[in-house]
C-alpha cells in the first residue's frame, strides 16, 4: 500500500533531532507498550508482517501524530479486535466482559529469555536456484499493490545492481495476507540491490551517494538489454 | 496514555493472554541488559582481531552469536565496514527495523519522519544534523532495512589506539557510530590508563 509509512525521499520534515543521553523509555506506558506488543506477538495470533501491515494501515493523520509506541499500541488493539481476542469496549474500559480465548497461550516468564534469544528466523529452504546473481543489473518493478509490501516507492521503476544474495526469506506480501490456518510463509530469494542516488533522485543528486534496499525476487525484473 | 495502557494490560492479564512476570522480564531485558554496549564489544573485537573481523564480515550472525548476542530483530545480521573512502548509514524508511541484540531498542529519532525520509536522499545532511562531517570525497552507502536483514556499521578504528585492550576500545564505540549517524570517539576523548 502506498501508505504514509513509506517515507523515503519525502521532504519538509525538518532536521533529524537527536536527543542527548536519551533514555530507553520516556514514560512508563512505553515500557508496557513494548512488553505487551512483544508478549502478544509471541502468542502467534499474527505474524510480524501482519503487525507491520496493521501499523501502516492506521489512518494517515493518526500515524503521523502518534509516537512510535502509540502506533504499536493502536495496531495491537486493532489486531486483537479484528481477531476476536477482545472487544473494542473491553479495550476502552479495561473491563473484561467475556473470558479469553483458551487457544491463546501466554508467553510464560520462564520462556522469555529463550524466546528473545532465539527470535524468529525468516529464512526458508532453497527450492529453486536464484534468478539473479551479484553484479547483475535489475529494475525494481513499478507496482503498487493495495496490501502490505516492502518495496519502497522511491526505488520503484529504477535500475540498480544486485550486490548481495541474502538467501531465501519469507515474502512479506504473502505473509501479511495469511488467513488463519493457512500457511503463507513460503520463501523467495532476497537480494540487496544498490541504486545510484542520481538514478533515484535525478541528475542534481549527490553523485557520491548509493542507496540499497533488500528486495525479493518478485519485486525485480532483469534489465532488458539494448537490442 | 498511562491509564490507557494500564487498562489494556489489566484486560490482557485477566483474559489470560499475558503473564505479568513475563512482561516485567521483557522490559528488564531491553532496559538494562541489551543495548549498544553489546555492539561496542563486537566492534572492539573486530578492531583488535583480524580473524574475527574477517568472520564478522563474512557471517555476521554467527560471529555476533559467538559473543552471546542473538535473537529477536537480529536473526539475520550483516556488518558493513566503513573505509577511508566509504561511509555506511543504516535506516528503515518503512518502519523501525533495527538490530536489537547489538544496539537495543531504537532511539526516537531513528523512528521519526525526519530521519526515515532524509537518510536515503541526503545522508550527508543527516550527518550534519548530528554535528558530524566526513571528508568531501567519501562515498555514502545507505542501507534501507526493508527485509529481516539487520545491518550494523563497523566504524573505522580511531588512530592513536594501538595496543589498547578490547575493553578500552569498546569505550570509543558510540551507538551512533554503529548506525552510521556518528563516528567513534577519538583516542584523546577518553582517559586511558595504559
Amino acid at each position: 500500500m502506498n501508505g504514509v509509512h513509506d517515507m523515503g525521499g519525502m521532504q519538509g520534515y525538518g532536521p533529524v533531532q537527536p536527543e542527548l543521553d536519551e533514555p530507553v523509555f520516556h514514560a512508563n506506558w512505553e515500557r508496557q507498550a513494548l512488553a505487551l506488543t512483544v508478549a502478544m506477538g509471541a502468542t502467534g495470533q499474527w505474524n510480524i508482517d501482519q503487525a507491520r501491515s496493521a501499523r501502516e494501515s492506521l489512518p494517515p493523520l493518526r500515524y503521523m501524530q502518534n509516537s512510535y509506541y502509540q502506533i504499536w499500541l493502536d495496531a495491537l488493539e486493532n489486531m486483537m479486535v479484528a481477531r476476536g481476542l477482545a472487544t473494542h469496549q473491553e479495550i476502552t474500559t479495561g473491563q473484561l466482559t467475556q473470558p479469553g480465548l483458551p487457544a491463546v497461550k501466554p508467553l510464560a516468564r520462564a520462556k522469555v529469555d529463550a524466546a528473545l534469544a532465539q527470535g524468529t528466523s525468516a529464512e526458508r529452504l532453497v527450492r529453486q536456484p536464484a534468478r539473479f546473481a551479484e553484479g547483475q543489473r535489475v529494475r525494481a518493478l513499478n507496482q503498487h499493490p493495495m496490501g502490505h509490501t516492502r518495496l519502497p516507492r522511491y526505488v520503484r521503476g529504477h535500475v540498480g545492481t544486485v550486490v548481495k544474495v541474502h538467501g531465501v526469506h519469507v515474502l512479506p506480501d504473502r505473509h501479511a495476507a495469511t488467513v488463519q490456518g493457512v500457511d503463507s510463509n513460503e520463501g523467495e530469494w532476497l537480494y540487496a540491490v544498490v541504486f545510484d542516488a542520481r538514478e533515484l533522485w535525478g541528475p542534481a543528486a549527490d553523485p557520491q551517494v548509493r542507496v540499497s534496499v533488500d528486495a525479493w525476487e518478485s519485486y525485480l525484473a532483469p534489465l532488458e538489454t539494448a537490442a | 496514555m498511562d491509564v490507557r495502557v494500564r487498562a489494556l494490560q489489566t484486560l490482557l492479564t485477566d483474559k489470560g493472554y499475558v503473564d505479568p512476570a513475563a512482561l516485567d522480564r521483557i522490559i528488564e531485558t531491553y532496559e538494562t541488559e541489551v543495548g549498544p554496549h553489546n555492539g561496542a564489544k563486537v566492534v572492539a573485537r573486530a578492531w583488535a582481531e583480524p580473524d574475527y573481523r574477517e568472520w564478522l564480515l563474512r557471517d555476521a550472525t554467527a560471529a555476533i552469536a559467538a559473543m552471546g548476542y542473538s535473537g529477536r530483530q537480529g536473526e539475520h545480521m550483516v556488518v558493513v565496514p566503513n573505509t577511508e573512502t566509504v561511509h555506511n548509514m543504516v535506516v528503515c524508511t518503512l518502519c523501525s527495523c533495527y538490530p536489537w541484540p547489538v544496539l537495543g531498542l531504537p532511539p526516537v529519532w531513528y523512528k521519526s519522519a525526519p530521519y526515515r525520509s532524509k537518510a536515503v536522499m541526503d545522508p550527508r545532511g543527516v550527518l550534519s544534523d548530528f554535528g558530524v562531517s566526513v571528508p568531501a570525497d567519501v562515498t555514502f552507502r545507505v542501507w534501507d532495512s526493508t527485509a529481516e536483514i539487520r545491518y550494523l556499521v563497523l566504524p573505522l578504528r580511531p588512530p592513536g589506539t594501538e595496543g589498547w585492550t578490547q575493553e578500552q576500545l569498546a569505550e570509543l564505540v558510540t551507538r551512533d557510530s554503529m548506525i552510521g549517524t556518528g563516528l567513534p570517539l577519538r583516542a584523546q576523548d577518553v582517559a586511558v590508563t595504559a
